[in-house]
């Protein structure tokens, strides 16, 4: 098992399988197919658990499939789910592409969340702002409260070489005692663990607030956060593919020597790129209580730090799959709530990245049958 | 509150923190980093709770949550060993895997009752020394000794044995110790298991022992990671692990107890007069472990030494490489 090398074995069977390392690039195609590939196997994996615990496989994933997308409204609820993903799965995207694991996107979303709030709890703008203020405003704000969470452990990794694995973990859990510690003591509303509601000029406009234009929409809970994912898509696939940073970026991740060697700034390009990502993943807090709780609360994350991560590793840190992963994780998400035990929808999460990264063997082998030489 | 108390809760909590660092150590003095750790203590803690409600005997608890962990840890092994992918997103994947188990298996747990825990013994003689006696040796689990056991046990197999110094060997230059006949990939696979085996152990030692029952993710909350900080923090010795560990564990107590007095040094306890200063308190342990890494890699940088030098990379025969 642990040599791949071909075996001289005993039976006679003329044929036999052998990995050889794959020379040139994949077709698009190809790679689709081995990650589709790897996204059933995972899929039947988890049935299989599934039933192991007594549940009916069949039965769960058919009725995540009917809850999430059966119908407009449903669907309409995944979209809400899938945003904070799309962001966060565009900051893990921005990190990984440099090989710079930064899981702290959780912390980074619930300081963005604790950013946004400040410009209307303390408050930074004046009370009766019109909305495109407070809109704009509280975005700033929740981008640098988010960027400042990454700045920590990029300027730690970059002066000290500080494993931004962990650094980034411990943020999490600071972020999180961080914000419960307002939500518990400073901003509590009549002893709930909650702020008080936000103004309506602070809130994201949702689909269903033009009802009275286009009655269709009533009810659609997708709010306007859509609009701002779908900018910092383009806006991170232009940095990533087509700016002369985002060249820098892929090249540290390929190859540091070179980069190093072609005079390219590692150490300012990993707190940049730590910056950027602990923003994107900020502006996603700040879409999630302005366009969803319409105030700080806790539990505002059903884990959507740690699913970005699988999104960006599924969309193989394409800006534009990460939305269409985004809006399938996002329905997992939604109908997960619902599924007994509580624990299946993480553990699906987790075999299907299992599964992603055993397929990346594939993508950089390639199987050859052929026939066995006598020698 | 009174420090010899902390510090004995915290020798107790440390050894938590102890068991799974030196699984760490162990997997990446072998070249493998081990970010799994959090998943495969939730599973241990899971499978020694279940298990010890199912049968009452915590024994058979602690041994299928120790091979519980180290068969999850193969996943880790094959995906990075034979596969040769990236460790530190198979190691996070691990921590998925390994947490999405223990929460569908622990789903009923939490209701259970009483269970019977690993024994406790305060140790004879040794424990009538004034303040080391109370701290080391006074009513702790028959765990924590055994922690005093394994970390001289692991310094002196990784120093001083054949075994170890392949162990070393394989980490620090795979290629050289392949040339030497020693199975690289083979060494990899049960230093690997060896950490599931130390993690499972961890786990089973907080559900079982340090502080019984089941809580979903809160069982462990962050202790595995914390304990991948202390792997860092320990240069990748036992014997600094044991410092990193206990000092951690009593900073865990420190943070639950200091909120409990009126009077804290002669003066009204803000921590309790304030309890929603417990947040910032909470806080501690995980800025710690940051404090504590940055010290651990400016040393290792300065000193240039530490991490063993293939650690991370996937060992490919005939390939050029470390």
């Amino acid at each position: 098992m642990t040599d791949l090398a071909p075996v001289k074995s005993n039976n006679r069977f003329p044929f036999q399988i052998r990995f050889e390392p794959r020379l040139g690039e994949l077709k698009w195609w190809q790679s689709l197919l081995i990650s589709l590939i790897a996204l059933i196997v995972s899929l039947l994996v988890g049935a299989l658990l599934l039933s192991v615990v007594g549940g009916n496989p069949w039965k769960a994933y058919s009725h995540i499939a009917k809850a999430s997308f059966g119908d407009i409204g449903v669907f309409s609820d995944t979209m809400v789910k899938a945003i904070p993903l799309i962001l966060i799965g565009l900051a893990c995207s921005v990190a990984f592409r440099m090989k710079l694991w930064n899981i702290g996107a959780e912390g980074q979303f619930f300081l963005g969340a604790f950013g946004a709030s400040i410009v209307v709890l303390i408050p930074i703008v004046p009370d009766g702002s019109p909305a495109w203020v407070y809109i704009s405003v509280m975005a700033l704000f929740a981008m640098v409260f988010g960027a400042l969470w990454g700045f920590l452990p990029g300027y730690l990794k970059a002066r000290f070489n500080v494993n931004e694995v962990i650094s980034t973990l411990m943020m999490n859990y600071i972020a999180v005692a961080w914000n419960n510690f307002f939500i518990y003591a400073v901003w509590s509303e009549g002893g709930f663990q909650m702020s008080k509601m936000f103004p309506r000029a602070a809130w994201l406009p949702r689909l269903t607030d033009f009802s009275k234009q286009i009655p269709e929409l009533r009810g659609l809970t997708t709010h306007a956060g859509l609009i701002f994912a779908l900018i910092m898509v383009v806006v991170v696939w232009f940095l990533l593919s087509r700016s002369r940073w985002g060249y820098e970026i892929r090249l540290i991740g390929d190859n540091p020597k070179a980069a190093n060697y072609a005079g390219i700034q590692i150490k300012k390009n990993v707190i940049l790129v730590m910056m950027l990502s602990g923003g994107l993943a900020g502006l996603a807090g700040m879409s999630e209580i302005s366009g969803v709780v319409h105030r700080l609360q806790g539990a505002i994350s059903p884990g959507y730090g740690f699913t970005g991560i699988i999104v960006a590793w599924l969309a193989k840190l394409n800006p534009y799959l990460v939305v269409i992963v985004s809006i399938l994780f996002g329905g997992l998400i939604l109908a997960g709530r619902e599924i007994q035990p509580s624990g299946i929808p993480k553990l699906i999460q987790g075999i299907i990245l299992v599964s992603l990264i055993a397929s990346d063997y594939l993508v950089r082998n390639r199987v050859r049958i052929i026939r066995r030489t006598e020698d | 509150m009174d420090a010899v108390i902390i510090l004995q809760a915290g020798v107790a909590t440390g050894t938590v923190l102890l068991f799974a660092t030196l699984g760490g150590i162990f997997s990446e003095r072998a070249g493998v980093m081990q970010l799994g750790i959090e998943g495969m203590m939730l599973l241990g803690a899971m499978a020694a709770f279940s298990v010890t409600v199912a049968t009452g005997n915590p024994w058979l608890g602690l041994l299928v949550a120790m091979l519980a962990a180290g068969l999850l840890s193969q996943i880790h092994a094959f995906i990075t060993i034979t596969l040769g992918a990236d460790q530190v997103v198979s190691g996070l994947s691990l921590t998925f895997v390994g947490t999405g188990i223990a929460l569908v298996f622990g789903e009923q747990l939490s209701k259970a009752g009483v269970i019977s825990l690993i024994p406790r013994y305060t140790v004879p003689f040794l424990s009538q020394i004034p303040f080391i006696g109370t701290i080391f040796f006074t009513d702790h689990s028959v765990l924590v000794y055994l922690g005093y056991l394994l970390v001289p046990l692991a310094s002196y197999y990784i120093y001083h044995t054949r075994p170890g110094m392949h162990l070393r060997a394989v980490g620090e230059q795979p290629s050289a110790a392949d040339s030497l006949g020693i199975n690289v990939y083979r060494t990899r696979y049960i230093y690997v298991f060896i950490c599931g085996l130390f993690s499972g152990l961890a786990g089973g030692t907080i559900s079982l022992a340090i502080s019984p029952g089941w809580f979903s993710e809160l069982t462990t909350s962050g202790q595995g990671w914390i304990a991948v900080g202390l792997i860092i923090f320990s240069q990748w010795d036992p014997t600094r692990a044991l410092v990193g560990a206990y000092a951690f564990g009593a900073l865990r107590r420190l943070v639950l107890d200091i909120q409990g007095p009126t009077i804290l040094f002669g003066m009204r306890n803000p921590f309790y007069y304030n309890p929603y200063w417990g947040f910032f308190l909470m806080m501690l342990p995980y800025a710690f472990t940051i404090i504590v890494l940055v010290i651990g890699s400016y040393s290792a940088m300065r000193r240039r030494l530490g991490a063993p030098a293939a650690l991370g990379i996937p060992y490919i025969r005939g390939e050029r490489g470390v």
